[in-house]
């Protein structure tokens, strides 16, 4: 066994549910798993080995082959492609002529994408060994192909290349109420566990992760349910492309989540917590971490908090790997025990049989924030903000053709267009809300409000001005859902991969009347059949932009209802170069049938 | 004497296929004479016509695999009114399809430079002969097909029931025993 | 209700209507297991009466009172009324049949479980003539290394039967999952990744629960010849029901 594998055995003390953040250690150590790292990490934890396989498998961040010593991989949100990242990823391909997915022969780097990064106020960005560079022009890119060239290590890399920006551009209750540690927990102790079930209650406060479910009913219904032990976990997995704002909230409002963890622990019972950190995130770990410790240190965790007797709570952190499906709060749980993130069946939901099928409560950290701030300031300051039925403010994070990308917080009800005036969208197209698996509105469609009765949203606006293609953009999140299905159900699996199919021939002028009518098909089969709420909704921005924007579609179909769905004079091309032929019969050309 | 109903004019060929197909359609047997009361062919082996005229249907059996199998299926779908992808094959690409893991460079000079028993070969490059396709595929990759007729080969009695829904203007169903994809 | 009634006391078990008729379930019972139970076939691939329902396939797609559910995991309940044979139902099937097809290699003539092959029976129940999406031609390497079993990846469809038996019946773990997506793709418990390098033996049920031609006992292929195979002589839906009132007579 490798020195690297059983130091981070030990240090995570053989522990299977352990084994995301196993692999994420060694993946730091060594850049890449080895079939004998996985042979002795299974013996170590006592698990099949095609368990570790999969596992290593299944995460994007994981590697079973090798990679370069810096492995890059680019943010590939439509973010990040409008600010030019396709460009700025070609320009240091060619500095090490290089293709995409490749491993340069010397060993030194390797370029690949990966799905958003959560840094579309700041993009384009990219991952260099799991750390987040923002704001990538020529002259960055210039810089850190000099740094690789010359195996610089990362630690002695320009800090100003890490910095991460907060661009917090509107602030209302969240955002502005003072708040010191602890306060929101003493107020529950105040209140007591029915007091500020109470108190959630009138507050109306629902899930901002963006299904918007009661969150004091789901505690309630944690609190009342049978097991051994309740856990609660706080979903900061924020893979939505478009969305930033938990980013923002874990790097400014910290102590405001926490406590809201600490309370969510004392209403239901839970003794222990989980922080789920998207693994695009490394830079939030060590503050974090910090804040536990002093937490810790200050009795704000751990047993008797406060100096309550019996109010047991601490928290850990747990790190992704790279899946946006663990966003589902199934999914979610399963990653935390150390397996795929494959969506469960339910019911039974998670506040019965969740976290090793005990009682669990999944929030977003955005509702726990609020959750905080319900326990402080009570439930009518709270809905001195929002609508009847969508009580509250909102954080929104705004990205794409906008003067002032960043989080805008307003009470629940704004208007689309006063959110882009504040932003300064100019000659705006189409608005995506919600991310890919939300909304997309068409400029006739700005006066509508974000709220659970209007157009629910976890919080993201993407803007589109006029020179931008629906096409590309569709494209763009087809591609994001097929590299992010689970596998587990065919209707997502297949259907993401044929959509995104369909969409990549359109794009580039081989879509034709079928696909078109295929793609349709292909969108309500996942959305009628899917397994979990990544694979029905993964259909939604072909079939809103086939329904808004049907002009975009009919402009770039070829003039056949059938054109061949591959290039014919191409598909010769590996025969004409061994049998050296280029006369007329070598060739063929694109005609009307 | 009544007037004869106008005939339908009828094309087949085969493509990347094994004429398997074709066999079974001779299959019918005695039925082929009730057909030809309704049917005449046009290009065809049974004909040995060449080129294809216009026509109502055109049956083709075996997938895409080079560059003629593009003209031929070009000028059917050019033809013909409506196009049947028959037997597996030309629906899903078939036994051929087999090969679309491999590199046809390898496979070309595997066979006709460093095979075993090989010697002093070279990779044939006569213009007469057409270039093979990176990829077999289906027939509904390159141009719209109407019907697909399953099979390896579909049985004389599927492809009896086959013809004579269409001819008396029916959606062809072929029900268990009848839909065969082996 | 249901806690007033005891298995086998038919005419006060509650029912639910599928297609119109009356079918009366067992609390325990899924919509598919007490349609199936009461000699209604919904076509399936992914469920095996011997194993916990794992809704992956979702062939056995229903819809319960308007909605669409996948039969083998959704709980009976007294009163639903499921939509099991409409032309909207069969579409949706045939739907994923055809993603089935076109995501692997299928070529059934050269196939040794054709005429045996339960994702071809369901096929052919459904009507399809094609797989009708572009298909995708992945590259999948057999593997032929155990002395008596061929693997055969080429027709995989990710149902998890072989994962399930061997990890839940024969206790040794020979199959797992890994890849995501697309991509996801059936593994063996070996560094090597070779199946001589695992424990499964001919005997183990692992062996047996393939429904597609995946897991093959090796010099059986053609021991019955093409054509007078299990769906040859009897379609899918009267096969399946036997199969499953064998399968669970002796808990009923």
């Amino acid at each position: 066994m490798s020195g690297d594998v059983s130091a981070v055995l030990a240090k995570h003390q053989h522990d299977p549910t352990r084994l995301v953040q196993i692999l994420r250690d060694l993946m730091a150590a060594q850049r890449h798993l080895t079939p004998q790292d996985l042979t002795a990490i299974a013996k170590g934890l006592a698990l099949p080995r095609g368990r570790v396989e999969g596992v290593a498998g299944f995460y994007s961040f994981f590697a079973t082959e090798p990679r370069g010593a810096y492995r890059v991989l680019f943010s590939d949100s439509i973010t990040d492609r409008m600010a030019g990242s396709v460009e700025l990823r070609q320009r240091l391909l060619d500095a090490f002529h290089l293709r995409l997915g490749e491993v340069s022969r010397d060993g030194l780097l390797s370029v690949d994408v990966t799905s958003c990064t959560g840094l579309c106020d700041q993009g384009p960005a990219m991952l260099v060994n799991g750390v987040a560079i923002p704001r990538l022009t020529h002259a960055r890119i210039g810089a850190i192909s000099a740094l690789i060239r010359a195996s610089s290590p990362m630690e002695w890399w320009p800090e100003n290349l890490f910095s991460i920006h907060s661009h917090i551009e509107r602030r209302d209750q969240v955002l502005s109420t003072p708040f010191e540690r602890g306060e929101a927990v003493r107020a529950a102790i105040r209140r007591g566990p029915d007091g500020t079930l109470e108190e959630l209650q009138r507050s109306g406060l629902r899930g901002r992760g963006g299904a918007g479910f009661s969150t004091a009913t789901k505690w309630t219904a944690c609190r009342g349910a049978e097991g051994r032990a309740r856990f609660l976990v706080c979903n900061a997995d924020e893979g939505e492309p478009g969305t930033f704002k938990d980013r923002v909230l874990l790097a400014d409002h910290l102590e405001l989540v926490l406590d809201g963890m600490t309370v969510a622990g004392h209403t239901v019972g839970a003794k222990k917590g989980f922080l789920y950190l998207r693994g695009e995130y490394p830079f939030l770990v060590q503050p974090i971490l910090a804040a536990l410790e002093e937490r810790r240190h200050e009795r704000w965790l751990g047993s008797e908090i406060a100096g309550v007797p019996g109010f047991d709570f601490d928290i850990e952190l747990h790190v992704g790997a790279g899946a946006y499906v663990c966003g589902e709060e199934s999914a979610l749980i399963e990653s935390l025990e150390g397996k795929r993130g494959i969506p469960r069946n339910r019911p039974p939901y998670p506040v019965t049989h969740g976290y090793l099928g005990q009682p669990t409560v999944v929030n977003n950290v955005e509702t726990l924030a609020k959750c905080a701030l319900i326990a402080s300031h009570g439930a009518e300051f709270f809905k001195l903000r929002g609508t009847a039925k969508s009580t509250g403010t909102k954080l929104l994070s705004v990205s794409g053709d906008v003067a002032r990308p960043g989080i805008y917080e307003y009470g629940f009800g704004v208007p689309v267009s006063q959110v882009l005036a504040d932003a300064g969208a100019e000659r705006t197209q189409a608005v995506q809300v919600g991310g890919p698996s939300g909304t997309l509105l068409s400029r006739s469609e700005l006066g509508r409000r974000i709220a659970f009765e209007d157009v629910p949203s976890a919080g993201a606006l993407i803007v589109f001005d006029e020179s931008r293609s629906i096409l590309d953009v569709v494209e763009s999140f087809a591609a994001f859902f097929a590299h992010e299905s689970c596998g587990f159900c065919t209707p997502c699996r297949v259907g993401t991969t044929l959509a995104a199919q369909m969409m990549g021939r359109l794009c580039h002028g081989r879509g034709t009347r079928r696909d078109v009518k295929d793609l349709a098909r292909v969108a309500r089969q996942m959305r009628a059949t899917s397994h979990c709420g990544l694979g029905s909704s993964a259909g939604n921005p072909v079939l809103h932009a086939l329904e808004k924007f049907r002009p975009s579609f009919d402009k770039a179909l070829a003039s056949h209802e059938v054109v061949p769905s591959f290039d014919l004079d191409e598909a010769l091309a590996p025969a004409r170069e061994v049998t050296g032929r280029e006369d007329e019969g070598a060739h063929l050309t694109e005609e009307a049938t | 004497m009544a007037p004869e109903k106008k005939k339908l004019r009828v094309a087949t060929a085969s493509l990347a296929g094994c004429f398997g197909c074709h066999m079974s359609l001779l299959d019918l047997d005695e039925r082929i004479l009730e057909l030809l009361k309704h049917i005449e062919f046009d290009r065809s082996p049974i004909t040995d016509i060449k080129t294809c005229g216009p026509c109502d249907l055109g049956i083709l059996e075996g997938g895409v695999c080079n560059a003629e199998n593009v003209h031929v299926l070009r000028e059917f779908r050019k033809q013909c009114k409506t196009l049947v992808a028959m037997g597996a094959c030309a629906v899903n690409g078939g036994l051929p399809a087999q090969r679309n893991h491999l590199d046809v460079r390898d496979c070309l000079q595997d066979v006709y430079l460093v095979g075993v028993g090989v010697s002093r070969g070279f990779i044939p490059n006569d213009p007469e002969l057409p270039l093979p396709l990176d990829r077999v595929h289906p027939l509904h990759d390159v141009v719209k097909i109407d019907y697909f007729l399953p099979g390896c080969p579909p049985s004389a009695d599927a492809i009896w029931q086959f013809l004579t829904d269409l001819l008396a203007g029916r959606t062809p169903h072929l029900g268990h025993g009848l839909i065969h994809y082996d | 209700m249901s806690d007033a009634t005891k298995p086998g006391d038919a005419p006060s078990l509650p029912t639910f209507t599928l297609d119109g008729h009356d079918v009366p379930f067992t609390p325990d019972q899924t919509i598919l297991q007490a349609a199936m139970a009461a000699g209604h076939y919904i076509p399936h691939l992914c469920f095996h009466p011997e194993f916990k329902p794992h809704g992956s396939c979702k062939v056995c797609t229903v819809k319960v009172d308007g909605r669409t559910m996948a039969s083998c995991t959704t709980q009976a309940r007294a009163g639903a009324e499921i939509e099991s044979s409409s032309d909207e139902v069969r579409d949706l099937r045939r739907n994923l049949v055809q993603f089935l097809f076109t995501e692997g290699n299928h070529f059934c003539p050269s196939c040794e479980q054709s005429g045996d092959c339960k994702l071809q029976a369901v096929a052919y129940e459904l009507g399809m003539t094609s797989s009708h999406f572009t298909q995708m031609f992945p590259d999948r390497p057999v593997d032929a290394s155990h002395p008596d079993v061929l693997l055969d990846f080429n027709r995989c469809i990710l149902c998890e039967l072989c994962v399930r038996a061997s990890a839940e019946v024969d206790g040794k773990d020979v199959f797992a999952l890994s890849g995501r997506g697309i991509k996801k793709h059936l593994i063996v418990n070996a560094e090597s990744g070779r199946l001589a390098d695992t424990r499964l033996a001919v005997e183990d049920k692992a062996m047996s629960v393939c429904p597609v031609g995946v897991i093959l006992r090796k010099r059986r292929g053609f021991r019955v010849p093409i054509g007078q195979r299990t769906y040859d002589a009897r379609p899918i839906s009267e096969v399946a029901v036997d199969q499953y009132r064998r399968a669970t007579r002796g808990d009923e």
